[in-house]
């Protein structure tokens, strides 16, 4: 596998914070391959500025909710072609409503893409990197994972779960020199916090000790060093990029 | 090669032993050095190798070389 170019594998590159990431990881050296569900034009500009920047990027259509999908993508584009060198796990969904009147497809749908979506990723590529005897994980997660938040029963309970699930990745697959950390990034401005009206923002902000949103960025680079070889020795942690909102 | 000898094969690969330490009555553990996720890489090597499932239950009785060899002989192909 050595004379394969070092690939970072980040689901959901098309937008957000996703394509901050794989803007950044292809900055860093690594031929970035990028996943999208129905932003193909966003995805092939996320190509194109990364290759105009110098750097490889390929995009493939994935729903990360499908697990047949995910492992015919593996065995296809990823086993014995590229050298695995890191996973960002990034693809997510929110249906956020209240509790008392959320819908069973609400909470099936997020849970199937926030935390199925990653296991499966995870488990195909542990396969792989077991074999390379190295890897990364990085799994994007949420404050709301950890603090909680009135609306987002669904999307909070399945960055929690994958949060969980990081912590023991970590230590299954310690032994073979794969660190598996997640990110938690606070509110940042994307799409997904794009739709707010000013006064909820206004609210947000006023929680958040730095006094503004997070940009995409800031996420991109705390997953970059936990992608880097600086990161050798850190595994099983949430690293929160949140402002100080939240400890 | 006889399935014997893939199996070996397979087995000195995964676990980076002699191939002379590969005798019938090796215990994977305790005299070959593997780990749970040794165990795991191995019997997928064998599923992929010899294109069976190994259930979790038959895995979980793969103890030593021996047993190995008997349970490809009885389900392969």
């Amino acid at each position: 596998m050595s004379g394969f170019v070092a690939t970072a594998l980040v689901t959901g590159g098309s937008r957000g914070i996703g394509r901050a990431v794989a803007r950044t990881l292809a900055g860093e050296g690594f031929q970035v391959y990028l996943t999208y569900v129905s932003k193909a034009a966003e995805a092939a500009a996320v190509v194109a500025e990364i290759e105009a920047a110098g750097g490889k990027a390929r995009a493939f259509a994935l729903d990360v909710s499908r697990a047949e999908a995910v492992e015919a993508f593996f065995r296809e584009e990823i086993k014995e072609k590229v050298l695995l060198s890191v996973l960002v796990n990034n693809a997510g969904i929110t249906r956020d409503g209240l509790i008392l009147r959320m819908k069973d497809e609400d909470w099936d749908s997020v849970l199937d893409t926030d935390l199925r979506g990653p296991f499966v990723c995870l488990r195909e590529a542990s396969k792989i990197m077991v074999r390379q005897r190295r890897g990364r994980i990085v799994n994007v997660v949420s404050v709301v994972g950890q603090m909680g938040n009135a609306g987002q029963a669904n999307y909070s309970a399945a960055k929690a779960g994958l949060i969980g699930l990081t912590k023991s990745a970590a230590k299954e697959l310690a032994g073979r020199d794969i660190t598996v950390n997640a990110v938690a990034p606070g509110f940042i401005e994307t799409d997904m916090t794009g739709g707010l009206s000013e006064e909820v923002r206004k609210a947000y902000q006023d929680q958040i000790p730095l006094r503004r949103l997070g940009s995409a960025q800031d996420v991109a680079e705390a997953v970059a060093f936990l992608a880097s070889d600086k990161a050798a020795y850190i595994t099983g942690q949430v690293l929160a990029v949140n402002g100080g909102m939240y400890c | 090669m006889s399935v014997e000898e893939r199996v070996k094969q397979i087995i000195v690969d995964q676990l980076g032993v002699d191939a002379n330490e590969v005798v019938p009555e090796a215990a994977f553990i305790e005299d070959l050095g593997a780990d749970s996720l040794d165990l795991t890489e191995l019997i997928m090597a064998m599923e992929e190798e010899f294109k069976v499932q190994i259930g979790d239950t038959d895995a979980q009785k793969l103890l030593k070389v021996k047993d190995v060899y008997k349970y490809i002989a009885d389900h392969s192909a």
